[in-house]
Order: structure tokens, then C-alpha cells, then sequence
């Protein structure tokens, strides 16, 4: 586990954002890990899911935000399958993307984005997809 | 049997073989499937914040249509089965969001999540049984081996989904082997493709990588799969590589059914 400080003013309004539209009780995990051990995009992340909620926890925020991590979540639901405290981590992850996507111009994937990574084959369901979850 | 179904973008542009051997096959099968008038995109991804109501508003006009005929609402692609499901089960549990969504929309009569959600292939288990689908099938694909694709989409949530057990499902592989061709399970059957990431890495995807190889590996000569995004992961991933190819489901239902 990584060593933290705990600053429970820095942020607070944000974390609180974060609760709120996700729905979920973050003082519910026990640090098993099991969400990371299952992750199959934690090869992707520098900050793992158990990690976020520890830092969610100790009201770290800013540290997250900065992550790759929550970029490269793919919402596979792994981790909310696998979780023995019913956290839905997914859940929690999305609305960390959409603390920061909901602010102005912080969209992370933008319709002139679109000709860069298109091709023939590419379902709509790529696009559709790409901007529900990196575009507000 | 009537039932409503709900298509989806995708499949009537870029994954059309998956809608049109499914469609074939349901004649054959007697199933009935009517398409579902003024159906919108369902967004691909399930709205997972508590605060997203209009994300959802599409699955319920589909939703509420279905019902309101008295009938089954059937999905063929695993992204809208997702979406349309779980949105199925916030009007049935979740007073905020169903308050919300009827308050929106005004339909006639009030929804909340009384219609049934089926994928095409709960539809072949549960309604039509792999036994009576054994029985239809005229080219049995005998000694094939096919490695079935679950993906993330069907199985979880599982306790939202109810598709099968989400750890080690057998439903496809109890489909592949009415269909005559022998199921290979293979340890990344149940893992994700990496799904929407494509968008935010073009880099190798090694999720991709990671299935097919666990699948070559068993000697799987094909990877069956119902989800279109799937399918463009996989294929992008394998590139040249001929060892392996990736069928929609209903494709092989077709060629067994001797429709193809």
C-alpha cells in the first residue's frame, strides 16, 4: 500500500461530488484488492483501483485526478462483480471521470478527435461510447 | 411467439451480418420478431451516475413500447442489452430515477420496469431450449472448434444481468454445442476486450491480445461473440494473423441452420 497524508480539508467539495453521483460508501472497503487483482486494464494504470478508493478515503483527490487510471477504465465490472463489500467501484471510477469532464472545455475526447482514430471497420458503438464517457 | 426487438445502431450499419443471420434464423426458428418503430440509439454505454436521467430515457421509450404490447423486448447486441437491462432495473428499484424519467417523458401510462429484457441468445435457451435448437439444426458443424466470447456486457453486474453465472458461464458453449461443433473453453473467455478504450489508446491492446492468445493457445478456431465492439477489438488485434477468426453468434446459427 502506498504511504499517504491524510488532508481531509484539501478538496473536499469535489470528494463530496464524487459520493454524491456515484452513490457509493467508499468507508466500506477493507483493502482487500481484489478489484485490482482482477483488473484486466491495471497494466494501464499507474494508481490501481484499490489505491483510488484508499486515497478517496484519506481525501487525496488531486492525486487521482492527475491519474492515467481513470482514464483507462474500461467498465468491464470486474471489480464490482468481484467486490465481498458490494463497493460498485465502477461505479465510483466514473464519477471521478465526470468530476473532471463536467467542467468546461475538460472534455477528453472531442469530435475533432474523431478523424485521428477512425476506420472502415470502426462499429458506431466505438464513437457513441467514446463520447458518453470522455465528452460532456 | 411475438416479440418486440430492438436493433441498435450498430447493427444497422457497420455489424449488419450479426442482425441479418439472426433474422433469418428466428423464420426458421418460428420465432417472431417485429422491430420495434422509432427505436433510438441506446448510447452504447449505461449511464453509471446517479444523476444521468436523460442518458436513459432512450431504453425506456423502447422499454415502455414493449410493454405496452404485452410483449418481450428482444436485444441481439451486448452493449444494448447492458444499457436497456440495467436501465430496466433502475425504473423498477430506483424511485429517483424512475420519478425523474416519467416525469420527462409524459408517456401515456406511467413506467416502471415492468417489461422483460431477453437477449437473443436467453431467447434460444429459455424460450425456444437448446434441445428443441439441436433439433432444427440441419449442418451440424461437427468437429469445429469454437471457443466461446462472453466479454463483459452480458455477464456483469451479474445480480442486474441474471444472463449466467459470471465467473464460468456456459450458456454460448451450450449453444455451440447444439449447434454439433465442440465448445473449447479457454481461461480469457469471461475477460474484457478493452471495449471503448480504443478511443483513448491507440496503442497495442494487450486485453485483445490476451484473449486471443488464451484462445490459440487451446486451438479455438473460431471466437464467437454478440458484441460488435467486440468483434473490431479482436479483429483490429489480430490483424493478419489467420489462426483464429471472430464469428458473430448468429452466423453459425445460420450456416446450422442451412441458411446461411
Amino acid at each position: 500500500m502506498i504511504r499517504v497524508k491524510i488532508t481531509p480539508n484539501n478538496k473536499q467539495s469535489q470528494l463530496q461530488y464524487i459520493r454524491e453521483i456515484s452513490g457509493v460508501n467508499i468507508n466500506k472497503c477493507i483493502q482487500c484488492t481484489k478489484c485490482s487483482a482482477g483488473c484486466p486494464a491495471s497494466a494501464r494504470m499507474d494508481i490501481l483501483p484499490h489505491e483510488i478508493i484508499r486515497l478517496l478515503q484519506l481525501g487525496q483527490v488531486e492525486k487521482i485526478f492527475h491519474s492515467k487510471s481513470i482514464w483507462n477504465c474500461a467498465s468491464c465490472f470486474v471489480c464490482t462483480e468481484r467486490c465481498p463489500r458490494n463497493i460498485d467501484i465502477a461505479r465510483l471510477i466514473e464519477a471521478i471521470r465526470l468530476t473532471i469532464i463536467r467542467q468546461p472545455g475538460k472534455s477528453k475526447f472531442k469530435p475533432d478527435d474523431v478523424p485521428g482514430i477512425i476506420d472502415d471497420k470502426m462499429p458506431q458503438q466505438v464513437l457513441v461510447s467514446g463520447f458518453r464517457k470522455y465528452n460532456r | 411467439m411475438m416479440y418486440s426487438y430492438y436493433p441498435g445502431c450498430t447493427l444497422k450499419t457497420k455489424a449488419q451480418d450479426l442482425e441479418r443471420f439472426a433474422l433469418i434464423s428466428a423464420q426458421v426458428l418460428g420465432i417472431e420478431l417485429a422491430e420495434q418503430q422509432d427505436w433510438q440509439c441506446c448510447g452504447a454505454v449505461y449511464p453509471l451516475a446517479e444523476d444521468e436521467i436523460a442518458g436513459k430515457l432512450s431504453a425506456v421509450r423502447s422499454l415502455a413500447a414493449a410493454h405496452s404490447k404485452g410483449e418481450k423486448l428482444i436485444t441481439l447486441c451486448a452493449a444494448c442489452h447492458h444499457v436497456i437491462k440495467r436501465v430496466n432495473a433502475d425504473m423498477y428499484s430506483n424511485e429517483f430515477v424512475r420519478k425523474r424519467v416519467n416525469n420527462y417523458l409524459q408517456l401515456p401510462k406511467n413506467y416502471n420496469g415492468e417489461a422483460k429484457v431477453l437477449h437473443y441468445l436467453e431467447l434460444l435457451r429459455d424460450d425456444v431450449g437448446f434441445s428443441k435448437l439441436a433439433e432444427q439444426v440441419r449442418m451440424p458443424l461437427t468437429g469445429r472448434k469454437i471457443g466461446a466470447y462472453y466479454g463483459c456486457l452480458l455477464l456483469r453486474p451479474s445480480n442486474v444481468m441474471n444472463f449466467d453465472d459470471a465467473e464460468n458461464p456456459s450458456i454460448l458453449e451450450d449453444f455451440i454445442t447444439a449447434l454439433g461443433a465442440t465448445a473449447v473453453k479457454y481461461p480469457f473467455r469471461t475477460e474484457c476486450c478493452g471495449g471503448y478504450l480504443t478511443v483513448n489508446d491507440q496503442e497495442a491492446n494487450e486485453m485483445a491480445a490476451n484473449i486471443i492468445n488464451s484462445a490459440i493457445g487451446l486451438e479455438v478456431e473460431e471466437i464467437l461473440t454478440a458484441c460488435p465492439l467486440c468483434k473490431y477489438n479482436l479483429e483490429k488485434e489480430l490483424g493478419t494473423n489467420t489462426k483464429v477468426r471472430i464469428v458473430y453468434f448468429t452466423e453459425l446459427l445460420a450456416e446450422a441452420l442451412a441458411i446461411k
